[in-house]
């Protein structure tokens, strides 16, 4: 591969995955946000829905638990505005024969992901972090809904868009161009589904944990008791629901398209090199791909053929009956980077599990021990909402358009965007968003380090001195 | 089809430029008008909450050029790819600078990201006539669609030239919204920039208008083929007068409308001229992209014009709703 595509490369993984660390949290604590706003603006005394019936004092706590979400959101969101400018023009610079040839598809999702997702978000993220007290509690509960809906609306775009790129369908090649040959078998395309689905959870899981894991810090510092209360109980419960849909149906599901549509990825995903009858599931193991094996495996006897096909004798295809030119350019980081998600999941899974149950059992909140494992669980949501990404991207190649384009064929050609260009506009990015990272880890933790508002008298009524996006 | 494609792209700009241009024109006189801190506080509250909101215009105007015309998307990006790269730079650099001059209550803190607010709200509004610059003297496209230019030579004479319009049309245009909207002394300051600015708009379009036909004849004589494309530079013509009367009066609030109205009619004004191309190449080379051989398949275009007209209703009304809410305190008179 030339190295003006290594370049291309490096920067968009660089580029995406560093934006994508952002929206993971964007639309995870979008749904915390909406809900917290619901309970505070919805709830009463006498409400028959349990989860509604709050006392006053209750819906004011809830109020400022939103309240102090929104500072942490309106931080993260900026910085994925700013960086998220990047992706879409990246197309266009560094990928412009891909955009040649499949704008015609694909730019119809992006498209409608600017003009109905940003639209609303735009306009009432300015609103919501404007705050209460400009605009009312109608308003403001309205607000937070939007910003709620434009986040996920936004996320679907971009995974049909992604989607059409691991999995075409709905076109027709004219004049060496993919053109669209129908709007609703591209939006209704079988990989949408489940990917969004699994892809909305894994946001969810992620802001579960960083409310979960901040309420127990604040735990442990003896701080803001009833604020954590609120948030260990959300981030608990929403992270079991969510990492349970995370493993069933959802990573099931994805699972089955992947084994069906992308036999290549898929078997690099479970270092299955013969193909199989009642393929074994690998639970540990390093891929050999000089000799073709998994080196020191633990495997589960025909559960890998049950699960993709729910029948225990199923064949399942193999990397030796793919031509090595069709393989994934690296075996070993689709399948370490998929078991590093799958490992994750699992663990996650128990945590939120005992979570629950301690808060069942009416100890949550004085398990110091728990508190702490809270405490530390959230990065690593991150990295496997990351190792997710990258099993998707990398086990797509060498294509960038699967089975129609080739990665090195979708490059900018290397008369417009030489290798040396890009190094140099890769470099520049580097540095950017090391300082962008910086000033994002400060201003969050002096967020934390302020904490919600205490009780006493409903806040303040003076307007904020000054009403940007992230004030 | 593809020719309302092309008027769809040309509005999503106008808009872009009309709307984001006068935080770009804010940005860009920040910390000349702004003199102290609470003056400069007042200018960045009053395009706080909606700049966001603006930007996304481009963004959605990018989205829809890349569905109709992925060829001239694809060609104008990697060609003019440092011009591409400095604009993404320069626009976080801009959406920082204004997101985090109040995150931490210190003086030095502002007044430096003030500074970064400034320089890259100044340099997008140069970069953005750069651009455009070029896109009207053309572009050395070759037989395969693509085309390089350094960044040196996407800095050629006439695009600076276009690029210090750019400057002066986008900052006058921040000092109307300014003078309109903020309180004395700041728009004092304001109105008297806006003024002066208003001369520089009317020398620069005289000064324009010569290279401009040097570079490209048709950008001219397209106007005495199809007469009724007149009615955009009329439309120019007759809102920089307008602007000026207005200023006269002291009616602020309608000289920035008279400003939105200018831009929109310089730009149709070039999108009429470049008709049918999106990106010309340089005179006498063959390759140009028009509407025609750059557009994408049929279909892709009659389903995109129904959602987009659902979508750009639903986005005006959201737009109105926002900017009700923040333009419904009228400004304290100076």
């Amino acid at each position: 591969m030339s190295s003006h595509v290594t370049v291309d490369r490096l920067q968009f993984a660089l580029t995406v995955t560093f934006h994508y660390l952002f929206p993971i949290l964007t639309m995870g604590l979008a749904l915390f946000l909406a809900y917290l706003k619901s309970v505070a603006y919805l709830g009463g005394e006498h409400r028959r829905l349990a989860l509604l019936r709050k006392t006053a004092e209750e819906r004011e706590t809830y109020d400022r638990a939103a309240d102090f979400w929104a500072k942490v959101f309106a931080v993260n969101f900026a910085v994925g505005v700013v960086t998220g400018v990047v992706m879409e023009f990246q197309f266009g610079t560094n990928w412009a024969q891909f955009s040649n040839f499949s704008g015609g598809v694909i730019g119809q999702t992006l498209a409608m992901e600017g003009t109905f997702a940003f639209f609303a978000e735009s306009a009432f993220i300015g609103a919501f972090i404007a705050g209460r007290q400009r605009l009312g509690p109608r308003m403001h509960w309205i607000a937070a809904l939007m910003v709620f809906t434009g986040s996920w609306v936004s996320g679907f775009f971009i995974i049909v868009t992604n989607a059409w790129m691991q999995h075409p369908v709905a076109y027709v090649i004219h004049g060496g161009r993919a053109q669209l040959q129908s709007f609703w078998g591209l939006l209704g395309n079988p990989w949408v589904f489940w990917q969004y689905a699994h892809n909305m959870s894994g946001a969810v899981i992620t802001g579960a944990f960083v409310l979960a894991g901040l309420g127990a810090l604040y735990t442990l510092l003896g701080r803001h008791p009833e604020f954590s209360r609120i948030c260990l109980t959300a981030g608990v419960v929403g992270a079991l629901i969510f990492s349970t849909l995370q493993i069933f149906p959802t990573g099931d599901q994805h699972a089955r398209r992947v084994a069906r549509y992308q036999p290549s990825a898929f078997a690099a995903m479970e270092g299955l090199f013969p193909t199989a009858r009642g393929a074994p599931l690998v639970i540990i193991g390093n891929p050999d791909t000089q000799r073709r094996r998994l080196e020191s495996s633990i495997e589960m006897p025909h559960f890998l053929s049950f699960l993709t096909s729910h029948r225990w004798n199923a064949t399942v295809k193999g990397l030796n009956d793919i031509p090595t030119s069709q393989w994934p350019d690296s075996v070993p980081l689709v399948y370490y980077a998929y078991h590093i998600m799958v490992g994750l999941g699992t663990i996650l899974w128990v945590m939120a599990l005992i979570g629950v149950l301690l808060l069942w059992r009416g100890r949550l909140f004085r398990s110091r021990r728990m508190m702490w494992a809270l405490l530390l669980a959230w990065p690593f949501t991150y990295i496997a909402n990351i190792a997710g990404w990258t099993v998707a991207e990398t086990g797509r190649q060498p294509w960038i358009a699967f089975h129609l384009q080739r990665t090195a064929a979708g490059a900018s050609p290397p008369g417009s965007v030489p290798a040396g260009t890009g190094i140099f506009s890769l470099l520049g990015f580097m540095g950017l968003y090391l300082l962008i990272l910086i000033l994002y880890v400060v201003l969050t933790l002096r967020i934390v380090a302020r904490g919600p508002q205490e009780g006493g008298p409903p806040a303040e009524t003076a307007p904020p001195r000054v009403a940007t996006t992230a004030s | 089809m593809a020719t309302v494609f092309f008027i769809v792209v040309a509005f999503m700009i106008a808009t872009y430029v009309v709307l984001d241009g006068f935080d770009l024109g804010v940005g860009a006189l920040h910390r000349i008008l702004g003199r102290t801190d609470p003056e400069r506080d007042e200018a960045t509250s009053l395009i706080g909450p909606i700049w966001d909101g603006n930007e996304v215009w481009l963004i959605a105007g990018g989205g829809v050029l890349f569905l109709a015309f992925p060829k001239a998307y694809a060609a104008a990006f990697s060609g003019l790819y440092f011009g591409l790269i400095l604009v993404l730079w320069l626009l976080i650099g801009r959406g920082l600078g204004i997101e985090m001059r109040h995150q931490i209550d210190h003086p030095l803190w502002r007044a430096a990201w003030d500074t970064v607010f400034w320089l890259s709200s100044a340099a997008l509004a140069f970069v953005f006539g750069v651009a455009l610059g070029n896109v009207v003297r053309g572009v050395p496209l070759g037989p395969d669609g693509y085309f390089h230019l350094t960044l040196f030579h996407i800095l050629n004479w006439y695009a600076l030239m276009i690029g210090l319009f750019g400057l002066v049309v986008l900052s006058a245009h921040g000092a109307h919204f300014l003078a309109w909207r903020a309180t004395a002394p700041l728009a004092n300051r304001a109105r008297s920039w806006a003024r002066g600015l208003w001369c520089g708009e009317v020398l620069l379009i005289l000064g324009c208008a010569w290279p401009t036909y040097s570079v490209r004849s048709t950008m001219v004589t397209s106007f005495g083929d199809h007469p009724w494309r007149l009615v955009f530079p009329i439309l120019a013509l007759g809102a920089l007068a307008a602007e000026f009367a207005w200023q006269r009066a002291g009616r602020w609030s309608r000289a920035f409308l008279a400003s939105c109205a200018f831009i929109v009619g310089l730009l149709t004004t070039m999108a009429a001229g470049l008709y049918p191309y999106i990106l010309p190449a340089h005179e006498h080379r063959p390759y140009g992209l028009t509407v025609d051989n750059a557009a994408t398949g049929h279909h892709a275009l009659a389903v995109a014009i129904v959602w987009w007209s659902i979508a750009i209703a639903l986005a005006i009304v959201y737009f109105t709703v926002v900017y009700r809410l923040f333009f419904r305190q009228r400004p304290a008179r100076a």
